[in-house]
């Protein structure tokens, strides 16, 4: 297609310049806030602003004072956790969903509908309802005394150890219909031959899914991690809206410590720093995968 | 119970000749049980909304979240609506219905529009530079919005657009154009390429050819995105607080200042009730989509 588009040639500039106009909007996002705004946020991080950005450059003092913040560490404690968890239910259980819907049963597009529902949801309605479901004066906590079980107890939104998994719980009814999603289309992609190669052998179901369509479908399973582990820096909505951060600063994260300096604090410096961590992170997710996917692939 | 089976069977693109099986076998029973096992847990959220939204107080107190309710109210969703409290105002969740209006619809269409023409762009027109500024584009959607957050505001207040319903629209289209450009260029390098060059021969140019070919033949491409951006844009709440005055808070913000306020008895009934009404129109929007919409989510899922 780059033929034709080279072909006139009077002034290099002028060349298609229809779509180069039409393009001006895609060239300032990608230059002017995905570029040049992520390089302001970095460099900022070094200076000591607060209520308003200023060029007064103090190293990495901010980042020293993050590390010291035992908020930011908190935060960074439960993501771990909220993420480590979250990859892995969401891969199992969006796995286990898919493969069970491949078995070609009836009623497949009811199912999928039930499964996906939530994510047409936003966190905020998400963790609402959860904080209500697992309110321990009336949800789940007080039906199951109710039920004679009276020194039963579960409080995750109330109980600082525990609080992360709380959220988790409705992380994973929010986005695991996603994932078996996209596993299910990996699975409709592998070959049936395969399956009949398998059962001929006598392999059996468990051990084929195990040992052969797993490994095939590597690609189907890293860019889904992919897009979990994007989703888990950024949560924020969903923590706002089922603890706001509590009890005490025990299921903050990091999203919210930014935008919590950013605007309410007033220590912009801060702010910067913390973003720029969130950038960090999500670099050693994407860049690693981004060579496997397209560094020995030729693009276009 | 026997033509079921043999529907099934015919129906299945798979090896065909096997041994039918019945219906109520181990393995059927297994597999539609842990699957009906996933669907109550997947459900029960939806049903504990709508029962509880539609008790009373005094129900609520006395019962189970669970159980249905005695006395059917509909108080709660009308209070929830035109009466409930944020900090201030007791106007209800309209006002935030009708912000999210005006801001979702000409998000999605000013969105759209741009990132149309750009991925028709890429697709068909493409010049020196334009494969760099993708790159960077399709990079960007992965960095966290915390990391852009300040440097747009500090463009938006320079524009005068800071706080506004416009600067809003602005930034919704800024974040949505990395996926959504890659939809349409895809989409537009799928089309076959003599279209293309014979309206070229024809003596058609750059919009002429967007508007009189392009624009018809990507309309299944157009609804994906709009269901993608509609879905999205109500659902925010991040730009929502960061981006507009407390006037023109979106649903999403509304809904959770009324139901995390300090001041007052909780009323679960009204904050279910509230609950419902924001999640309704992505709901709406995917019940009748359907297969659509996991189109839109498989392409869209980029986006985090």
């Amino acid at each position: 297609m780059t033929g034709q588009a080279n072909a006139g040639r009077p002034n290099q500039l002028l060349r298609n310049l229809n779509s180069k106009i039409a393009s001006i909007p895609m060239i300032l996002t990608a230059v002017v806030i995905f570029f040049g705004g992520t390089l302001w946020t970095v460099f900022y991080s070094f200076t000591n602003s607060k209520l308003l950005p200023r060029l007064s450059f103090v190293g990495f003092d901010q980042y020293e004072r993050l590390w010291a913040a035992p908020r930011w560490v908190i935060s960074i404690q439960n993501l771990a956790v909220y993420g480590i968890f979250s990859l892995i239910f969401s891969l199992v259980i969006g796995f286990v969903l898919a493969a069970l819907m491949d078995q070609k049963i009836r009623f497949e597009n009811t199912f999928r509908t039930i499964f996906l529902y939530p994510f047409a949801l936003s966190f905020i309605v998400t963790g609402l309802v959860w904080q209500w479901i697992l309110n321990p004066e009336f949800g789940v906590q007080s039906v199951v005394r109710s039920l004679g079980w009276t020194s039963f107890s579960f409080d995750p939104l109330y109980n600082s150890d525990i609080v992360i998994y709380g959220i988790l719980i409705a992380a994973l009814w929010q986005g695991t219909g996603l994932v078996m999603c996209l596993m299910l289309a990996g699975l409709r992609g592998i070959d049936e031959d395969i399956w009949k190669a398998a059962r001929v052998d006598g392999i059996p179901m468990w051990k084929t899914y195990l040992l052969i369509i797993i490994p095939m479908m590597r690609p189907v399973f890293i860019t889904t991690l992919v897009i979990i582990a994007s989703g888990i820096v950024r949560v924020y909505d969903l923590v706002v809206a089922q603890t706001s951060g509590g009890p005490g600063i025990a299921s903050e994260v990091p999203a919210k410590y930014v935008y919590d300096y950013m605007f309410q604090a007033q220590n912009l410096g801060q702010g910067f720093a913390a973003s720029t961590m969130m950038l960090i992170t999500v670099a050693i997710i994407i860049v690693p995968w981004a060579y496997l996917e397209f560094g020995g692939r030729k693009r276009g | 119970m026997a033509d079921t089976t043999a529907l099934n069977a015919r129906l299945a693109p798979g090896p065909q000749g096997k041994k039918p099986r019945p219906i109520l076998a181990p393995r059927n029973i297994m597999l539609y049980g842990a699957l009906i096992f996933a669907a109550v847990y997947y459900l029960l959220p939806l049903y504990v909304m709508v029962v509880t939204s539609l008790k009373g107080m005094p129900e609520i107190r006395l019962g189970n979240i669970f159980s249905p309710p005695v006395e059917i109210t509909f108080e709660p969703w009308v209070k929830a609506w035109s009466t409930a409290c944020t900090g201030l105002n007791c106007d209800g969740l309209s006002r935030g219905f009708w912000n999210s209006v005006r801001i979702t619809i000409p998000s999605t269409i000013v969105s759209i529009a741009i990132a149309s023409i750009n991925g028709y762009a890429l697709a068909n027109w493409r010049f020196k530079g334009a494969d760099l500024f993708f790159t960077i584009l399709i990079v960007g959607a992965f960095i966290p919005y915390q990391v852009m957050i300040y440097p747009i505001v500090i463009v938006l207040r320079e524009l005068g657009l800071y706080g506004s319903l416009t600067g809003l629209i602005i930034v919704h289209t800024i974040f949505g154009m990395p996926i959504l450009t890659l939809l349409f260029r895809n989409y537009f390098a799928s089309l076959p390429e003599e279209l293309f060059k014979a309206a070229r021969i024809d003596g058609a140019g750059f919009w002429m050819i967007y508007f009189k070919i392009m624009l018809p033949m990507a309309l299944p491409i157009f609804v994906v995105a709009m269901i993608l951006q509609i879905t999205g844009i109500w659902n925010d709440f991040l730009f929502g607080v960061v981006f507009t005055r407390p006037e023109y808070y979106p649903m999403t913000v509304q809904l959770n200042n009324i139901v995390n306020s300090v001041q007052g008895v909780k009323e679960y009934n009204v904050n279910m009730a509230a609950t419902i009404l924001t999640g309704a129109v992505p709901l709406i929007v995917y019940f009748i989509s359907g297969r659509l919409f996991v189109r839109g989510i498989a392409a869209g899922a980029v986006k985090g």
